[in-house]
């Protein structure tokens, strides 16, 4: 594939088996796809077409059975274990269904864990965890618990957890999850946010109204990307309907 | 929707003239409804006709407004109580053009599935972005507007994933069962789509 060298992530003809034999699952099947700074992918597809697992390939999660991964330009299969992970906590941010916030831990702490883990100060982890809990709009709710907060604040501290500190990717698999319309919706317009300041983003959704955030869409059947929406022209060509 | 009750809701806010009525329509729709003059005064006439309206005297420029009369204000009322009735708006093509594809030899539904996907996946991603360049509070009416269209190009999306979804369910059993009468515009119906598979 030519023309990735600005790629933040890049998947080169990536398959995963798994099992061996008749018994075999081919979850994907020689998946391409590039994504630069400042552009959002949606990934759409019907249940059991890969779409999860191209998302925990793109993070680290997994490993390829064929082809390979960059992130940043690093193929991550020539990583090790602790190297893996290491980029994964500074480079890679993920937004779930399931929160994965710890209970035992304040808002702030939650979202300074990931740096505190990664050998940054306390000091620095909680002032750029503030600045991430200012980013989706809780400044003033650092302290309080996750059971003190209701889903939508729940979430946006999770999204604070995914963009804090340098990440340049950020994966989400249905972060909206139960999320009421208007609450949904302010959780990917802070994605948004986040891409056009000049991260990548992969978003895994089956709710075409989310999709539609997205720069590109991708169509994933069966382990295989079959389509792809062209891109999307200029404001002014919307405005006057030249394009369609 | 008619032009007509449009014209009338901006005529109850104050008397126009008809460039201010095309500018104040498109402003209320964002856009998304482009009006010709031509229209506009069409539709003036056919109002005036009908009692609903009546012209003022003309202004030194030359234009000439129009005020609501009491007839045309009944006539709005009971435009905004009564809900629209579906079966008024236009038969949906899209429907009709599957079930068609689904009984013509050769066609690999699909690959129209998913060129209409794509496609209104595309649209979907146009209205979101003209609906995240529009924060003012002033935008309200526009975003409205735009969110009615992005929740019915969602629903087209659902739709034809439902279809697919039946596709696939309806691996291919036997001969194509015979084509349905002409008109008959059930898409949905899972044993067409068995018979589109068994003919794949």
């Amino acid at each position: 594939m030519s023309g990735a060298d600005d790629a933040v992530l890049e998947l080169r003809a990536v398959h995963r088996t798994h099992g061996t034999g008749p018994a075999a699952v081919h979850a994907l099947r020689g998946v391409s796809l590039v994504v630069r700074p400042g552009e959002l992918v949606a990934v759409m597809g019907p249940s059991g077409s890969g779409k999860s697992t191209l998302l925990a390939l793109a993070g680290g999660l997994d490993r390829p059975t064929g082809g390979e991964v960059r992130v940043e330009g690093q193929p991550l299969g020539a990583l090790d274990r602790r190297g893996l992970a290491q980029l994964r906590r500074r480079r890679i941010g993920y937004i779930f269904q399931q929160l994965n916030l710890l209970g035992s831990l304040s808002a702030l702490e939650n979202v300074a864990l990931p740096l505190e883990l990664d050998g940054t100060s306390g000091r620095r982890a909680r002032a750029l965890a503030m600045t991430a809990l200012t980013e989706v709009g809780l400044p003033a709710l650092g302290d309080r618990f996750p059971d003190q907060l209701s889903g939508g604040q729940q979430q946006r501290v999770a999204i604070a957890r995914a963009l804090v500190g340098e990440r340049r990717l950020v994966l989400a698999d249905e972060p909206t999850g139960a999320l009421d319309s208007q609450t949904g919706e302010a959780v990917l317009h802070l994605l948004r946010r986040r891409i056009d300041a000049g991260a990548a983003g992969v978003l895994v959704t089956h709710e075409a109204r989310h999709a539609g955030w997205a720069d590109r869409v991708v169509f994933l059947r069966d382990g295989v990307l079959v389509d792809t929406t062209a891109p999307l022209g200029s404001v002014e060509q919307l405005l006057s309907g030249s394009e369609r | 929707m008619s032009i007509r009750h449009g014209l009338l809701a901006l005529l109850e806010r104050g008397q126009m003239y008809g460039y201010q009525l095309r500018a104040a329509f498109e402003e209320s729709t964002g856009s998304t409804w482009p009006l010709n003059i031509g229209q506009v005064y069409t539709t003036l006439s056919r109002l005036e006709r009908d009692g609903l309206v009546r012209p003022l005297p003309e202004s030194e420029a030359g234009q000439r407004p129009y005020e609501i009369t009491d007839a045309g204000r009944a006539d709005l009322a009971l435009w905004f109580a009564t809900p629209i009735s579906r079966t008024d708006r236009p038969r949906d093509e899209l429907a009709i053009k599957l079930a068609l594809a689904l009984t013509t030899p050769g066609v690999d539904v699909r690959s129209v599935v998913q060129a209409q996907r794509s496609a209104t996946m595309r649209a979907l991603q146009e209205l979101t972005r003209l609906k995240y360049g529009s924060n003012r509070p002033e935008d309200l009416p526009w975003r409205l507007v735009l969110d009615s269209m992005v929740f019915q190009a969602e629903a087209e999306v659902r739709w034809l994933d439902h279809c697919e979804t039946s596709l696939v369910r309806h691996q291919p059993s036997g001969p194509a069962p015979p084509a349905p009468p002409p008109g008959d515009a059930d898409a949905r119906d899972a044993a067409r789509w068995a018979g589109e598979e068994a003919r794949r």
